[in-house]
């Protein structure tokens, strides 16, 4: 196995880090929205931060590994469509899953003062929040890049 | 690798396509399951949510994975190799790690199953624990396939 094989691995296995902390996001998205107390609200955030590190090493893998592969393999050029597609999708990745979190930061937000308050029981604002329509709308906006981005790399058109 | 990555002709694209988004997804579902299963510290809505996340994400990604990776595997000829001629390394690894993961993920599908009817008993714990365990085995040995489909050894 040649350097650039197990680089390719890596790069592989980065996509694969990215899109699985994308499905987590999704499971925690449909769970959170039954969720209206303080206490279930605060225990998805260790699963966020599971999500946070997949998704983390998974773009920065990605990135790094993408832009080494694009240099060194022969037939590859850093400025070919399918190539600069994908930087410009991953660019745009980016504040998308911001964004997202941040519309989903509210509800664990909201959660901590409501915990701090001594308020346990079921509420409706708590509720309302952790069904953000403006998160919901954002992954899917960030799902649908990172599967374009899927898409590219699979086809790599004008390669 | 990547030279035949760039040569591939176009009508295996769609197949490839079909067996990675699988994969992604089967992983992704045990990367939520193990998260759950693992920081559920005895809640029953955690465990729930982990069983469900094997049952309703990694099983449909299971099911799409293995049947892109067949898909994948006729369009390359690999079905039609002459006698005497053996498949490459990285496919028998990619072959039997998803076949025995499949094996491995019904295993924790049931032990989860009944974990989490006996969640009503105030029992269930250790079964979902197993299931755990079992998902982490999982996602160890996809990281391996990964590799093995990825790199190409051999």
């Amino acid at each position: 196995m040649s350097f650039d094989d197990w680089v390719l691995a890596l790069h592989v296995l980065s996509a694969f880090s990215w899109v699985a902390g994308v499905v987590l996001f999704w499971v925690l998205v449909v769970a959170v929205r039954k969720t209206d107390t303080a206490e279930e609200t605060l225990r998805m955030e260790p699963m966020t931060r599971i999500g946070n590190v997949a998704v983390g090493l998974g773009m920065g893998g990605t990135i790094l590994f993408g832009l080494w592969l694009a240099f060194s393999v022969g037939g590859y050029n850093i400025w070919d469509g399918w190539i600069v597609a994908a930087l410009v999708l991953w660019v745009i990745s980016a504040p998308l899953g911001q964004r997202t979190g941040a519309a989903y930061m509210q509800g664990t937000t909201k959660a901590r003062e409501l915990r701090h308050a001594g308020q346990t029981g079921a509420n409706a604002e708590l509720l309302a929040l952790n069904r953000t329509s403006t998160g919901l709308v954002m992954q899917s906006l960030w799902s649908l890049v990172v599967l374009l981005i899927l898409l590219d790399m699979i086809w790599k058109p004008g390669a | 690798m990547s030279i035949v990555a760039a040569s591939r002709p176009g009508s295996w694209d769609f197949p490839l396509f079909v067996h990675v988004l699988g994969a992604m997804i089967l992983v992704g579902g045990l990367l939520a399951a193990a998260g759950a299963l693992g920081y559920a510290r005895g809640d029953a809505r955690f465990l729930r949510l982990g069983y469900w996340s094997l049952l309703a994400v990694s099983l449909p990604g299971w099911v799409v994975m293995r049947g892109g990776a067949e898909w994948i595997r006729s369009k390359e000829g690999w079905n039609d190799l002459p006698e005497g001629v053996s498949q490459p390394s990285w496919l028998d690894i990619g072959s039997v790690l998803a076949d025995l993961g499949g094996l491995i993920l019904l295993v924790s599908l049931v032990a989860g199953g009944v974990g989490v009817r006996q969640l009503r008993d105030g029992k269930g714990g250790g079964l979902l624990r197993a299931t755990l365990v079992l998902s982490i085995v999982l996602l160890a040995a996809y990281v391996v396939a990964v590799w093995a489909m990825a790199a190409k050894p051999g």
